[in-house]
């Protein structure tokens, strides 16, 4: 009999769950992760001949609430057409009841293995603002993430940047539009008492399990914390990441606030100041001191700044010079 | 699905689903022999480990009290108390162990069983290599639940060894060696190669790799919940068995 290594019990135990694709257009591929209602294979589309990652559920879920909640993670895919979330191809049920759907393969990094590679600051803050921006056209869809970590982002071949994992997404009512066809309906795990999110990125109101006084700001919790994440991240094979900057520390910390009043009111407040950051122009979250104020000035107009310098010493050089 | 009183490949017995506990209490002693023969294959290996490394016993003394303890199963009736509804059957067989050898070793000066005795043909010695392998030190298992995690994946070890042994003979029997020796190099040694990288290598396509992977996969899920089934005397006890086996998501 052979001997089994612990880690091939895991693969085992994880291997019971792969789905049989037959009656399907796709191939089974390679186990690529798992998340907490499924799990997600890379699969061969045998019609367009093209990679797919298709996600399945678990168990056929009899009860049908697993189920739905995967219908609609696919529906707020297929609503949130943006080059920052990853777009779904088909929404389906194997032969034994499961749903899956199939959405586009990525081929790249976690943004942990990618920052590890990415020792440039303003680097860095691009690609949060990147993260921003396709938070930001979700909640103008009125739909909610709700757990934006490190994990469910991922960084493309080309530098693109996704936002993956959308099954704890929360669709707010949206009583100023009249609903069309398709619309993607309310709902997620609305049950107040049901914590959902992740520890250290999720926002207190999340913690609180008070899901239906969530709004954008919980998003905005989790970019802060996105954010502080992104830039103490250690490059490959140093200890630790870059130092947060008093206007950087202000930028975090209003993020995520416990009092969701304080916080930034919409993503796209938060991204103007991490642009005006990069730019070397005043943040909105810090009242600077004079001090400061003159090395941001120094910073962002160095050169001019340096050559005015030299020409001004070489003038008075000259001058002295010229006198003797 | 396979039918329930399907021969498992092997050479092991058709039993019917739920009925093992039953069956080792049954009149006819060739049942209650095959039944004990299940219970064995899929406990013995986690008892045995289970008492060399939580009463730090040497191999022969292991090897004694593991016979013992499953002679004690079977002559006094331990089973039958045995509750699905209160524990999971491994849980009620740890415990009986513990019970086991805490009494042993309190009348230690006991004579040593024979005669009538049951005994049992087990392979100590692949117990032991594997012990080797797994290079466990028992002081780093310092608490009882720790122990209970040790015994647990040893009996998970134990049932998909079984299974994977099964699948092994279903390939040789139906000359499928070469899906066997996919999922060996890729499922069991977890080389890190991709599908396209085992195709060129053995010359195939890689839709032929993902259709013999996904052919031994589902055999060996077959063959697992088949053994686990085995093992379980109530649907409601697989159902959670299965659970626990697959980190609650089946």
């Amino acid at each position: 009999m052979p001997f089994l290594s612990d880690q091939a019990l895991e693969r085992l135990r994880n291997l019971e769950i792969a789905p049989d694709l037959s009656g399907t257009r796709y191939s089974l591929g390679e186990f690529i992760a798992r998340g907490g209602m499924g799990a997600v294979y890379l699969a061969e589309d045998r019609k367009l001949s093209r990679r797919v990652a298709i996600k399945v559920l678990d168990a056929a879920d009899p009860g049908g609430q697993r189920a739905d909640r995967l219908e609609q993670e696919a529906r707020i895919l297929a609503e949130l057409e943006h080059p920052g979330i990853v777009p779904v191809h088909e929404l389906g049920r194997l032969a034994d009841g499961r749903v899956f759907y199939a959405m586009k393969f990525v081929e790249g990094a976690r943004l942990d293995q990618f920052l590890a590679r990415l020792p440039s600051l303003s680097e860095r803050l691009r690609l949060v603002l990147r993260i921003c921006d396709a938070v930001a056209f979700a909640h103008s869809r009125g739909i909610l993430h709700r757990d934006l970590k490190p994990a469910n982002i991922m960084v493309g071949a080309f530098g693109e940047v996704l936002v993956m994992d959308w099954g704890l997404g929360k669709v707010l009512p949206r009583p100023s539009r009249q609903s069309r066809a398709g619309d993607v309906a309310p709902g997620g795990d609305s049950e107040d008492g049901l914590v959902v999110g992740t520890p250290g990125f999720m926002s207190p109101e999340q913690t609180a399990g008070s899901s239906s006084a969530l709004d954008e700001r919980s998003d905005i919790f989790s970019l802060g914390r996105l954010l502080e994440f992104a830039v103490k991240f250690p490059v490959g094979g140093r200890s630790a990441g870059l130092p947060l900057s008093r206007p950087l520390r202000a930028i975090c910390d209003r993020a995520t606030t416990p009092d969701r009043a304080l916080r930034y009111p919409a993503v796209r407040a938060l991204s103007e100041d991490i642009s005006r950051y990069l730019d070397g122009a005043p943040v909105s979250a810090h009242r600077e001191n004079w001090g400061e104020r003159f090395l941001r000035f120094y910073r962002r107009y160095q050169p001019a700044i340096l050559l005015i310098a030299a020409y001004l010493l070489m003038r008075t050089l000259f001058v002295i010079y010229s006198r003797r | 699905m396979p039918s329930e009183n399907a021969p498992i490949a092997g050479g092991n017995f058709p039993l019917t689903r739920w009925s093992m506990v039953a069956a080792v209490r049954s009149d006819d002693p060739a049942e209650r022999a095959r039944a004990l023969d299940r219970l064995c294959d899929a406990y013995w290996k986690p008892v045995y480990k289970y008492i060399r490394l939580k009463y730090s016993k040497a191999p022969d003394e292991a090897q004694d009290l593991t016979q013992g303890f499953f002679a004690e199963v079977l002559e006094r009736d331990l089973l039958s108390r045995f509750d699905p509804a209160k524990s999971r059957l491994r849980t009620y067989m740890r415990l009986c162990a513990d019970s086991f050898v805490l009494n042993e070793i309190k009348h230690a000066g006991r004579q040593k069983r024979g005669g009538d005795a049951v005994h049992l043909a087990l392979d100590y010695s692949a117990a032991e290599n594997e012990l080797d392998k797994q290079t466990i030190d028992p002081a780093t298992i310092a608490s009882p639940e720790k122990f209970e995690e040790f015994f647990e994946k040893e009996w998970i070890r134990s049932l998909f060894s079984s299974a994977v042994e099964d699948l092994r003979q279903l390939c040789n029997t139906r000359e499928k060696e070469a899906a066997f020796a996919l999922f060996e190099s890729y499922d069991l040694a977890g080389n890190n190669v991709s599908y396209s990288q085992l195709a060129e290598a053995r010359g195939i396509s890689v839709s032929d790799v993902t259709n013999q992977l996904a052919w031994a996969r589902r055999e060996f899920r077959r063959f697992a919940q088949d053994r686990l089934r085995a093992v379980c005397s109530t649907e409601e006890e697989f159902s959670r068995e299965a659970k626990a086996l697959f980190g609650g998501k089946l």
